[in-house]
């Protein structure tokens, strides 16, 4: 069963076209990555997953929830949507005045009417599963970059969604904290979680990935297995881009 | 002895200087208030450029005499004697009361007008003497004879006023049930008002007389000359007659001299409650205009065309003019419509006004909040008012705690403004004790650091608060570690 489909999708912001009409399909239990030139459109894409991001035409389906055209980011329906669809950003967007924990249990209690300790106590169970059992009363500003990056992740996991987006994870890091955050998001693959994950970490790609998708100029222009996209793209946008990247 | 006939000579050439000084500019320069100067000096409503008054007519009387032309010089009532200590003038005549604190610290003329205090009340209304009106509100002019007789009258709730007009009109309206003014005041601001009347005619006798400096006699002898001729060739009478002042009482007692008070432990109570009044109007007025200016930075970022609108414009409105003309509106200006007491009118005055600027201190701080903390919230399905409530203002008011403590302490000092709707704080029970103690330095003194030491603690409470919540560079530092 698809966990994802889009169809036809359209997005312009003023006159610049940023998605040309995109149709994909994500199952179940799959990892993409999505790879390409910065300003190809991955970013706006999957924001459209999550309807931060409104679009213009076409269709997009994400686990079970259909989105139209021009629904406001602020919609009531999203709500619906959001609670299956976690997102990551490039930014991270912790929030400082919380602690890990905090930021970890703030949705499940306010969205999901948890009790506080319950919510606490998974918090702390998903702060230990991404390493960071001990840092749990630590504020944002008190972590490392790739210690925030974690916080992150759990934090998008604490709703327990049924897709997982996350926007260029580890653009902001050093090397080795990018192999801490890496590591955490090849676990989440095994597990069987449905990710899109933005990234320029071919190596990831190859190694995590069930399929890369490259987008240039926003058109999905190669969708395969990594070896073969990687190793023998079969469109010209995609052999420059893997020539060069 | 040598010292004493220097000070002499010094006191003789003063006071030589002061006559002199007159005749060789060509002029008497004399003060008083036009604000509210009717019958006094005012005006002239046909032609606004020239002055009219009895006063003025008083002072073309003297003039002359001494052989020169007079001329007057604007002054708020309130400090015209140490103005006129200062040496802005040559001598003031505005319906000074002859006390034994005004002749503390100037010389004074023979009497030119001799007055009865007398109580207005509503019609029917059943109390009609001091006595009777124990426990009740009385009005009057801070630092008047009135004001001194009122003060040796037991259990009389005193309502202090700067003009002679807003007494009255606070009597009409139920705020005050008596008002104890001078008979000119009276005939001229209260009984033409056609719902209040004379209850007692004649509760003390007092004078008007002219001050001039200490040390200048001469300049005193010769208007007292000058005064006596303009009485015995009938001009004053006409004068009077001109300007239909109620009739003089034939001479009687001068109401009761008071002792002079000296700065001791009862002043101290009433700066302390002065004190204790500057800070419940500064803490409340906060505590409104907080919420206030966050209801309306709510409306001007995330609210409709009309709610943006409607917020905008009473930022600009509130900003835009004087907080004192809006305490004015709010109490006398609105009063027949909404009947509010001084003490609330004064917090919903300070409270509205400080609104507007903790509007934008909310909106400032809102708009520093980067568009990735509202996002996210969003992504983790958080409604809109969740938003605000668990990650947008608890940092907005991280942010916006300094200029609200700056804001605070500057209520702290702006809430002086409410004494002219009658509220006796801090600073007014300064200028009260100023005037009884006849020194401004001591009581000054003691006002300033009373205000130090509320303002001080604040804004170390503040500090300590803005510690516990952590410092807002924190999450400057952390959207840099993201970049």
């Amino acid at each position: 069963m698809s966990a994802i489909r889009v169809e036809g999708l359209r997005k312009a912001h003023g006159p610049r076209q940023v998605l040309r009409g995109i149709d994909a399909e994500v199952n179940e239990g799959e990892t993409i990555a999505l790879v390409g030139p910065s300003g190809g459109g991955k970013s706006t894409f999957l924001r459209c997953l999550n309807g931060l991001t409104s679009f213009d035409a076409g269709m997009v389906q994400v686990a079970g929830v259909e989105l139209r055209p021009r629904t406001a980011p602020d919609a009531p329906q999203l709500r619906a949507l959001r609670a299956r669809v976690a997102m990551v950003f490039q930014s991270l967007n912790l929030f400082p005045h919380l602690t890990a924990l905090g930021n970890v249990s703030l949705a499940p209690v306010h969205v999901r009417q948890e009790t506080p300790a319950a919510a606490r106590s998974r918090a702390a169970e998903l702060l230990a599963r991404v390493g960071l059992a001990d840092r749990g009363d630590a504020r944002p500003a008190e972590l490392s970059g790739g210690q925030q990056q974690r916080v992150a992740i759990a934090r998008a996991l604490a709703m327990d969604p049924e897709v997982l987006l996350l926007d260029e994870p580890t653009s902001a890091l050093d090397p080795e904290m990018r192999g801490e955050v890496l590591g955490v998001l090849r676990d989440l693959a095994r597990t069987g979680m449905t990710m899109l994950v933005v990234t320029h970490e071919m190596t990831f790609a190859r190694a995590a990935a069930s399929r890369v998708w490259v987008f240039d100029e926003g058109r999905l222009v190669e969708d395969g297995p990594p070896a073969q996209v990687c190793d023998s793209p079969r469109s010209e946008r995609a052999r420059a881009f893997f020539a060069h990247g | 002895m040598l010292l004493g006939w220097n000070a002499l000579t010094c006191a003789a050439l003063v006071a030589v200087g002061a006559l002199a000084r007159i005749e060789k500019r060509g002029e008497l320069r004399w003060a008083g208030d036009l604000q509210g100067g009717e019958p006094y000096v005012y005006r002239d409503p046909a032609d606004p450029s020239k002055l009219d008054g009895f006063e003025l007519e008083i002072a073309e009387g003297l003039a002359k005499r001494l052989g020169v032309r007079q001329r007057f010089v604007q002054n708020d009532w309130s400090t015209l004697i140490p103005s006129l200590l200062r040496g802005d003038f040559d001598a003031a005549m505005n319906g000074i009361e002859d006390t034994p604190a005004l002749r503390a610290q100037a010389l004074v003329t023979r009497p030119y007008f001799t007055f009865s205090e007398q109580l207005v009340v509503r019609r029917r209304f059943p109390l009609r003497t001091l006595a009777a009106l124990h426990g009740h509100r009385v009005g009057t002019l801070s630092g008047s004879l009135a004001h001194a007789i009122l003060r040796e009258t037991p259990a009389i709730h005193i309502v202090l006023y700067g003009g002679q007009e807003e007494p009255y009109r606070d009597l009409e309206l139920g705020r005050t049930d008596a008002v104890l003014l001078d008979s000119v005041i009276a005939s001229r601001y209260g009984l033409s008002k056609p719902d209040l009347e004379l209850a007692d005619p004649d509760v003390a006798r007092g004078t008007y007389v002219i001050a001039v400096r200490r040390g200048e006699d001469e300049l005193r002898d010769a208007l007292d000359a000058a005064l006596a001729d303009l009485m015995s060739r009938g001009e004053l009478e006409a004068i009077f007659a001109k300007y239909h002042l109620p009739p003089q009482p034939s001479s009687g007692a001068q109401a009761a001299a008071q002792p002079q008070a000296r700065f001791d432990s009862a002043q101290a109570l009433l700066f302390g409650r002065g004190a204790l009044v500057t800070l419940l109007v500064s803490l409340v007025s906060m505590a409104l205009a907080v919420p206030l200016g966050l209801l309306l930075a709510l409306a001007r970022i995330y609210g409709g065309p009309a709610a943006r609108l409607s917020a905008h414009w009473y930022v600009e409105l509130f900003r835009g003019t004087p907080v004192l003309l809006q305490l004015y509106l709010l109490y006398y200006g609105l009063a027949p419509l909404v009947h509010l007491d001084a003490l609330t009118a004064a917090i919903l005055g300070l409270g509205m006004n400080y609104g507007a600027y903790e509007a934008e201190v909310h909106r400032a701080a809102l708009g520093a909040i980067p568009a990735g903390q509202a996002e996210a919230a969003a992504a983790l399905g958080l409604t809109r008012g969740q938003q605000l409530r668990l990650v947008l203002l608890p940092q907005a008011l991280r942010t916006a705690l300094p200029a609200m403590t700056n804001d605070l302490i500057s209520l702290l000092k702006d809430s002086s403004l409410v004494s002219v709707i009658t509220v006796v704080e801090l600073t007014k029970q300064m200028t009260i004790t100023a005037v009884d103690v006849r020194s401004w330095a001591l009581p000054g003194l003691v006002c300033a650091a009373l205000y130090f030491g509320m303002s001080y603690p604040l804004a170390r409470l503040a500090a300590r608060l803005e510690a516990r919540l952590g410092a807002p560079e924190a999450t400057g530092a952390l959207r840099e570690a993201a970049a």
